[in-house]
């Protein structure tokens, strides 16, 4: 027998969702987030919604948990979109991850503020973006991130090249098969062409998946998954060191249902993996400190941990997605140079990654359907409401020429 | 199955969608004779059309389009009634010489000839509803004296299949028939039977002002109060005050003609806005080619053919959510019919941008090579076999 630890981590973000914006209000107003309550697009009704089914009831049962089990750690990323929704319309909500916080045995992990796709198209804005982050941390939670993830864990070598130059102390990114090869991403890593000190988590998103996608699926094989059950595939799984199980927050009560029993499975899980004193739970950090480096890795393109394709195609692979991604960051001067925070703040929760997300036709007309969360009807009108906000903004930033 | 056209005598689309769909049907295994009232004597080699030679395809087509008279007036034109009448003495005729075991009918001039086929042969009678009679009066009541056949004949059918669930909702409505005696089978395009484009395009102004830099926003359809285009005269004032480079080709006749004109002038934009007579063969396709954009505005299309056909010329579409095909093409825009801002904005949008242009094109392809009429032939057939064991008709 051996230690292992079970790495929980969880992901929480809300983007600023453009209301029907059209181009007759391009020029008028600059209301672009502020939809009617009851439109689709309403961040403050969804922001609403998720803090009763999921933040609030999840964050009580860990708080719960973290009482109990001295042994039981997580580690949370909370983008600042979402610290700033929850600030506005569910404090209650910021409340109680702060109350995890203050238990010391929760680790929050670096990000950019506005979960954007920056790293690839501006350095210096992304840059700027994590450092907004990283103050936001600061002040809410009274942490210094030493971990850092990318939005939608896109993540290679130059990423990797950046936070280490950084000073962070791991770097969280997606297990994936052909990147791993006879690997497995239950050990500790370190980046390739890397002259330092920073590790390389990955996730396992077999063991994560079983949990975010397939727990409340009947016709699953192993439904109903058990805490038992998933501690014995743990326990069984020869010198492996670290679970790596990262997925987004809202998996708890929100894409798994509270009648799913997600909560009893994650109330179960610490009380029978705790049992075997040589299983324990450890943050990211503290797992990159815990366990020895056992290879490099290298990952000269992009991967993230979306769809089955594992790369950017559905924020950047179609031609509406392209071109609003360009316009974007080309009022990037314009923008900045103005001097108007309120233009900048707006202009940058623009370029929240979830924007061109809801663009994505990749599955659109395949039938599937499910595939495709978003408050529009469908991509193009996402586009077009996107686009008259970035007129909006154009005109705001003087950058009409 | 009892018809009213099938092309090349075709005033609209009920008589592609019939041929197509027969098509598909016989592909399937099903054995069709096909009567149209006219005289002729095409014949296609997946079925066999029976002429009852009642007129001449003429009189015939056109008859459809134009047999809707508006509230005041209690009777039918005195040629569609006696078409009507006399197709019915034809199908009793034929009824007696042909061996059938079901009978598919498709909109209300065949419903009377239908009824009379189903008391003189005692076999399962289905009604394939196209459009009804209020789609027609464009939201007001229509024909008194149609409404009584499609209510006769839509009550004593032993199954009625509609075009879009849309139209289903509107039997049901209208005519308080039973939801479940319903079933939906959308339209379809068959692009075997679409020509492609040959030569120079026939709208020569059309192709100097794209060069200039102008876009192209299209309707091809009847000029009648059904299908909106007020509306879209409307949205198109808004474009134009935003994207002055925006023409609208408007291409049909029918009776709001005049009415639309007169509009076009009063809003101010009769410089942007090009009527052209209803066209036929290369002049119909290259109409659809040189658009940039394709808009059915309708407010009320039981399915709604026209956005696919454009498609097949590559031209995407901005289309009515009050339109059956709204319910099954996903490449396109979309609006309420009477939302004037956002069918503007839609409009704006697409002509500001490339990137929506290349993605509506790039996604619309990918789904007009999926598109078949495959599923709807066989709801047709387990339609057919739930009244009947042979699929013989």
């Amino acid at each position: 027998m051996s230690q292992k630890s079970i790495v929980l981590y969880l992901h929480v973000h809300q983007p600023f969702r453009v209301r029907h914006y059209s181009v007759f209000d391009s020029g008028l107003r600059s209301d672009y987030f502020d939809a009617e309550y009851h439109d689709r697009t309403s961040n403050e009704r969804i922001m609403h919604k998720v803090a009763e089914k999921s933040y609030l009831a999840t964050n009580a049962r860990l708080l719960d948990l973290l009482h109990k089990h001295p042994g039981f750690k997580i580690s949370l990323s909370i983008t600042g979109t979402a610290i700033e929704q929850m600030k506005r319309w569910s404090p209650e909500s910021l409340r109680s991850f702060q109350m995890l916080a203050q238990t010391g045995r929760v680790e929050i992990v670096g990000e950019t503020y506005h979960h954007s796709l920056a790293f690839f198209y501006d350095r210096d804005e992304f840059i700027a973006q994590v450092d907004q982050h990283k103050n936001l941390i600061q002040d809410t939670f009274g942490q210094t991130p030493t971990a850092f993830r990318n939005t939608e864990l896109a993540y290679n070598n130059d990423l990797a090249w950046w936070a280490n130059e950084a000073g962070y102390k791991v770097i969280l990114a997606e297990g994936w098969d052909p990147i791993l090869d006879w690997r497995s991403p239950n050990f500790v890593y370190q980046p390739s062409y890397i002259d330092g000190n920073l590790k390389l988590l990955l996730k396992n998103y077999k063991l994560s998946d079983d949990i975010a996608f397939r727990f409340g699926d009947q016709s699953w094989a192993e439904w109903p998954l058990t805490a038992d059950k998933f501690s014995h595939w743990l326990s069984e799984s020869g010198d492996a060191t670290n679970f790596n199980l990262f997925m987004d927050y809202e998996t708890f009560g929100e894409h798994q249902w509270h009648e799913s029993g997600i909560f009893d499975f994650l109330t179960h899980l610490p009380e029978i993996w705790l049992t075997n004193p040589e299983h324990d739970f450890k943050t990211v950090s503290e797992t990159a400190d815990s366990y020895p480096t056992v290879d490099r890795v290298d990952m000269p393109n992009v991967v993230t941990w979306a769809d089955t394709e594992r790369d950017l195609s559905a924020w950047v692979g179609n031609s509406m997605q392209q071109q609003a991604l360009d316009a974007i960051y080309s009022i990037k001067d314009a923008v900045l140079n103005s001097g108007n925070q309120t233009l900048i703040d707006d202009w940058r929760k623009l370029q929240t990654s979830d924007h061109f997300y809801y663009m994505c036709t990749k599955w659109f007309n395949d039938g599937d359907i499910h595939a495709y969360f978003s408050p529009y009807d469908n991509p193009y009108d996402a586009f077009i409401a996107f686009m008259n906000a970035w007129q909006d903004m154009r005109l705001r930033s003087g950058d009409f020429r | 199955m009892l018809g009213w056209e099938l092309p090349p005598h075709n005033s609209g689309g009920l008589g592609v969608a019939c041929l197509q769909l027969s098509k598909s049907l016989s592909k399937l295994g099903a054995k069709i004779d096909f009567v149209v009232p006219y005289v002729g004597n095409e014949q296609f080699d997946f079925m066999n059309v029976i002429y009852a030679k009642l007129a001449h395809p003429a009189v015939i087509s056109g008859v459809y389009d134009s047999a809707t008279f508006y509230e005041g007036s209690s009777t039918l034109g005195k040629d569609i009634y006696s078409v009507e009448a006399n197709y019915q003495k034809a199908i009793e005729k034929i009824v007696i010489e042909t061996d059938f075991d079901i009978i598919h009918a498709h909109d209300w001039l065949t419903f009377r000839a239908a009824l009379r086929a189903r008391e003189l042969s005692g076999k399962p009678l289905i009604l394939h509803v196209h459009s009804i009679e209020s789609d027609r009066a464009g939201g007001k009541h229509g024909n008194p004296l149609v409404h009584e056949i499609e209510r006769m004949g839509l009550s004593i059918a032993d199954r009625i299949v509609a075009v879009s669930e849309l139209t289903k909702q509107k039997i049901v409505h209208e005519y308080g028939i039973p939801a479940d005696k319903i079933v939906v089978a959308h339209n379809s395009l068959d692009l075997d039977f679409m020509e492609d484009l040959q030569g120079d395009n026939e709208y020569r102004l059309l192709s100097k002002l794209k060069q200039e830099g102008y876009r192209v926003v299209t309707n091809i359809g009847r000029l009648t109060i059904q299908k909106g285009l007020g509306g879209f005269l409307r949205a198109a004032q808004l474009v134009v005050e935003k994207q002055p480079k925006t023409i609208f080709l408007i291409i049909g006749s029918g009776d709001q003609k005049r009415e639309l004109i007169e509009l076009a002038a009063s809003l101010g934009i009769a410089r942007n806005v090009i009527f052209v007579d209803f066209q036929r063969g290369k002049r119909w396709r290259d109409a659809f080619a040189i658009s940039d954009l394709f808009v059915m505005p309708s407010i009320s299309e039981p399915f709604g053919l026209t956005p696919l056909e454009a498609a097949y010329y590559d031209t995407p579409s901005l289309i009515s959510r009050q339109s059956g095909i709204a319910e099954v093409l996903q490449s396109c825009l979309k609006v309420d019919f009477w939302d004037i801002h956002k069918m503007a904005d839609q409009i704006i949008s697409f002509v500001s941008y490339d990137g929506l242009q290349s993605s509506l094109k790039y996604d619309l392809n990918r789904e007009l090579s999926k598109l078949s009429w495959d599923k709807t032939a066989k709801t047709l057939l387990s339609t057919y076999k739930e009244h009947h064991q042979a699929v013989a008709i």
